[in-house]
């Protein structure tokens, strides 16, 4: 586990490793992707509800997860960031950051694209979504933070500090629909239960999902991989890479 | 259900191609840039190592 630790700890060895792992987190991605568009948009029943205009979860429950699975694991990397002084953690925040900022836009834009036709309006000001844009304005803050603040050593401390004190609004979004009366449904999909939802409507969107995980890991690897060579282009690593140039592209 | 009908999404064919639309563009652009911006650095940095060895040598 200790070595385990410092491995991944280690700059050139992350760098190699996120190289490999590249490739494949995005053919999972475009798979499964793949499978959960056709699922989603051509093979899935109408809903009896809400007719063709439902299959906007498709990308919109996707996105909504991924705002805050991104969260959290930043908050996770700020607390070893902050405790450990953990390089790799830092540059993990500024590259996921961006990230699931753009995963909560969308998750706010597409949740309104179906507000509009469904309840008649693009927005209220109820719990589930004023959280979910409190959200946005969090990733926001640590965007700003990072880039505001030259050294970034100190620029990673604040940021993490800001990652970790704004995950208390993650338990806020998920249990705003049972602690306050809200407009927007409950959850569909619980661990606990038996799915409300037939099957040729849930594996597409958990494929989806899925595919959006991967998605995220290639995409946060290669942003990682910009921001190690960024901070890192002074060091020995880099230019020893640069000059065998095989493992660099 | 003809290609027309698909299209049409039941008369939520706004609401539902603009999201998807949105999330495509959104997921792309955000791939390509940190690609091109890692093709850049690396040649950047690659320029600068042959620039110091060409001095010191």
């Amino acid at each position: 586990m200790k070595t385990w630790f410092h491995q991944w700890g280690s700059a050139p060895y992350f760098y190699g490793r996120a190289s490999r792992w590249i490739p494949w987190l995005s053919l999972l991605a475009l798979g499964t992707i793949a499978y959960g568009l056709v699922g989603g948009l051509v093979l899935a029943p109408v809903d009896y509800q809400q007719g063709q205009g439902y299959r906007i979860i498709f990308v919109h429950v996707p996105s909504a997860w991924m705002s805050m699975f991104i969260y959290t694991s930043m908050a996770f990397a700020a607390a070893i960031a902050l405790i450990w002084r953990m390089k790799i953690a830092e540059v993990y925040i500024s590259a996921a950051a961006p990230i699931g900022a753009s995963f909560t836009f969308l998750a706010l834009l597409t949740g309104s694209l179906w507000g509009k036709p469904m309840w008649g309006t693009y927005w209220v000001w109820d719990a589930r979504l004023t959280s979910e844009l409190i959200l946005l304005f969090l990733y926001l803050g640590v965007i700003g933070l990072y880039s505001a603040i030259e050294d970034k050593r100190s620029a990673a401390r604040a940021a993490s500090v800001l990652a970790l004190v704004g995950v208390v609004n993650i338990p806020i979004i998920h249990y705003s629909v049972e602690w306050w009366h809200t407009l927007h449904q409950g959850a569909t999909i619980t661990k606990f239960d038996k799915p409300s939802m037939d099957t040729a409507m849930l594996w597409p969107l958990l494929s989806m999902a899925l595919g959006f995980t991967f998605y995220f890991g290639a995409l946060v690897l290669v942003r990682m991989r910009v921001g190690l060579l960024q901070r890192e282009r002074y060091s020995r690593w880099v230019s020893d890479m640069l000059n065998s140039g095989g493992s660099a592209s | 259900m003809s290609l027309a009908e698909f299209f049409a999404m039941g008369g939520h064919a706004f609401y539902v191609w603009t999201s998807f639309g949105a999330v495509a563009a959104v997921m792309i652009i955000n791939l390509i840039v940190p690609v091109v911006s890692h093709k850049k650095l690396l040649s950047e940095l690659r320029r600068q190592a042959s620039r110091k060895e060409g001095s010191t040598k």
